[in-house]
């Protein structure tokens, strides 16, 4: 992959801040413990979570780059996919078929949204599209709850919790948030792999590119969108099974979705790339604020501080670190 | 035949510039106005006034002042709860710390430090467009909802972080504020209030200030070219709409509700709000009130509909069939009419221009 000049410095500064932040933190202010192995902690532990929110911006930038939707009803296919998958697991269903019976309703979902609200709502602006997909969400978050009720469910599919000593045993890492990265990291191979290698993949590549162009050398658009955000509802049921084993299945698993912006923001809408390190920066900056700055400003400060870390971000680049460069014309 | 300009000759320049030239919508606003002032407090209920009117204005300001920034100056904002909310703990602070002042100045103070926020987050605006700007602008959200929670100086130092109005009237004796205050006297405050910055609001988009927002909001390239001053533009807009969100803001704590807390704000009020202005119809002052009556009533609609047809629910799964009737509703409306219910007058308007024959 090829890197900007401009962004790779981005990314040197920003880690440079993050370690020098908390260090002088920690120099001139009684209140705050500094210590290097558990600043690594900290650090690594904001990490592994942001791969956590990378997961969920990932859905939205495959969205996005296909069909140009940002599509606000990730957060709440996350939840809809997890409600599905413990619903059908307490139904007696096996997990593994729990699971394939899960991604079939997903990849209906997808067909169904393609059909009944991309297809008539075709051209039109992008606020529009918007403001549909925040109807989907309204939509999904009602009726996986009627479907499925609404009482806090416990997802287990057999990973432990336990945390872990690492480097010497001077490192707390929890075992769980290992196993979500590699996960995730599979995931992103997969989908690189898929996108780079199959004919679907090409597809979508040249659909993303231009979809005027390639519609006119015969990509049929809309089974691409529905490919597409059959795509993106396995992506969120991954999400959901991730964040559903680990904070239970609830409500609040629609909300991830506003963890995941300023993660899309920065690393822009269009790059698969840009959401992993995206996420990573959030992760680990919003832990470390957290640790390291929170306790003088009062605290409770992650409703925020992700967004406005993004904020600081776009300010050097508008289009996020890895979105594509925005070019008007007159 | 039964709607038309025809026969209406205008001998002056101030006919020429009126806001209504057509006779027949001068007389249905002043009809309007005249069921609005005399005839709704005379008949309505104290539920209606309280549940129905009063957040209807509210939210329709609220609406208007949205409307301003997204759809006549064309940035995306997700951040009008925050803005509200800014609205309001001012006009808590000021009320609380001059309790001399009029509540008129209190309220119009109130939106004028909403504006000087508004600015303050509007400043991103000029480097960052479109879905960027509206995730950006969700930071001042989260951030402007935080700060009140967190530091008690904006609450007084209430335990509970909830604000109170303290009672406050106009022409020294009618009271408009706290719990003394009658449902009729809070409606024509907040009526005359709302018409008054309504007015104010069509003069401002159809002067110089409004084609500008207009030039910016269709090609900010092209309008920077033929010499609109960008900086001062975007920034006008954010100032605008957020003292029209801030003055919503003050008087939804202190009309509305009467005690509020920062949650009252978060980040759904935003959506809320947004909806209103694409239901209503981007760029359209009546649209912000026909999209706000409509997001208004649609869900007391919707909770009291099984009732009248003697269902009976569990109350949990009726708040989630809402939810789900609701978004199907949003995505129906969207698919029907995309320019919103501002557009289908328009139609039915020139319909009626045209009628008895078919063009």
């Amino acid at each position: 992959m090829h890197i900007e000049r401009d962004v790779f410095y981005i990314i040197l500064a920003s880690l440079a801040l993050m370690v020098a932040i908390p260090w002088a933190a920690g120099m001139l202010s009684e209140d705050i413990f500094f210590e290097w192995p558990f600043f690594f902690e900290v650090a690594i532990g904001g990490l592994l979570a942001g791969v956590m929110y990378s997961l969920v911006a990932l859905g939205f930038v495959l969205i996005f780059k296909a069909s140009g939707v940002f599509n606000f009803a990730q957060g709440a296919m996350v939840l809809f996919s997890a409600l599905t998958l413990v619903g059908l697991q307490e139904k007696g269903l096996p997990i593994w078929l729990a699971i394939l019976a899960t991604l079939a309703i997903m990849a209906l979902l997808a067909y169904l949204i393609e059909r009944l609200v991309l297809r008539p709502l075709v051209n039109q602006e992008h606020i529009i599209l918007f403001m549909a997909t925040i109807g989907i969400t309204y939509f999904l978050d009602g009726f996986g709850q009627t479907l499925w009720g609404s009482e806090v469910k416990i997802l287990d599919i057999g990973f432990s919790n336990q945390p872990g000593f690492y480097f010497g045993g001077k490192i707390l890492i929890n075992d769980f948030d290992l196993i979500a990265a590699l996960i995730a990291g599979v995931l992103v191979v997969s989908l690189a792999l898929f996108f780079q290698y199959t004919r679907i993949g090409r597809a979508l590549r040249a659909v993303a590119d231009d979809n005027q162009a390639a519609l006119s050398v015969g990509i049929p658009l809309k089974h691409i969108w529905v490919i597409v955000w059959t795509v993106a509802g396995v992506v969120a049921l991954v999400a959901g099974i991730m964040w559903g084993s680990k904070l239970g299945v609830q409500f609040s698993l629609a909300l991830i979705a506003l963890k995941a912006l300023p993660v899309l923001i920065l690393g822009g809408f269009t790059s698969v790339p840009g959401a992993i390190v995206g996420g990573l920066i959030i992760g680990a900056g919003e832990k470390l604020a957290e640790v390291f700055i929170a306790p003088l400003i009062g605290g409770g400060i992650e409703d925020w501080f992700a967004y406005m870390l993004a904020l600081a971000f776009l300010v050097f680049r508008p289009q996020g670190l890895f979105g594509e460069k925005i070019i008007e014309r007159v | 035949m039964i709607y038309r300009e025809a026969g209406e000759f205008k001998s002056s320049y101030q006919a020429d510039q009126a806001i209504l030239t057509i006779r027949q919508d001068r007389w249905f606003i002043w009809g309007l106005m005249a069921f609005a002032f005399l005839v709704i407090p005379a008949i309505s209920s104290e539920y209606w006034l309280t549940t129905i009117m009063l957040p209807f204005l509210i939210l329709g300001l609220a609406a208007l002042g949205l409307n301003i920034l997204t759809g006549y100056a064309g940035q995306l904002s997700l951040g009008t709860g925050g803005f509200m909310a800014t609205g309001a703990f001012a006009a808590y602070k000021l009320a609380t710390a001059f309790p001399e002042l009029n509540i008129v100045i209190v309220i119009l103070a109130s939106g004028l430090i909403t504006s000087g926020v508004g600015i303050l987050f509007g400043v991103p605006s000029l480097r960052i467009k479109g879905f960027y700007l509206a995730v950006a602008t969700l930071a001042s959200q989260f951030f402007l909802i935080w700060m009140f929670n967190k530091f008690g100086w904006f609450t007084n130092y209430s335990a509970s972080g909830v604000i109170s109005a303290p009672p406050m009237s106009v022409f020294n004796e009618i009271l408009v504020t706290g719990p003394h205050a009658t449902p009729v006297a809070k409606y024509l405050f907040v009526l005359t209030l709302v018409v008054l910055l309504t007015l104010v609001a069509k003069n401002l988009v159809r002067s110089n200030i409004g084609r500008e927002w207009m030039a910016v909001r269709d090609m900010d390239i092209a309008a920077e070219i033929i010499g609109i001053p960008m900086l001062s533009t975007k920034l006008k807009a954010f100032a605008v709409s957020s003292f029209y969100c801030g003055v919503a803001g003050a008087l939804w704590a202190f009309l509305h509700t009467g005690s509020v807390e920062p949650l009252a704000f978060d980040v759904n009020r935003s959506f809320q709000v947004l909806f209103m202005v694409i239901i209503g119809g981007l760029g359209s002052i009546m649209g912000a009130f026909l999209g706000a009556g409509f997001i208004v009533l649609l869900p007391i609609l919707l909770t009291n509909a099984p009732h009248w047809f003697g269902l009976n629910i569990a109350v949990d799964t009726i708040s989630h069939i809402e939810f789900m009737v609701f978004g199907i509703l949003i995505i129906f409306f969207l698919i029907v009419e995309p320019h919103g219910l501002a557009r289908l007058w328009q139609i039915t308007k020139e319909k009626l221009r045209l009628w008895p024959f078919p063009y």
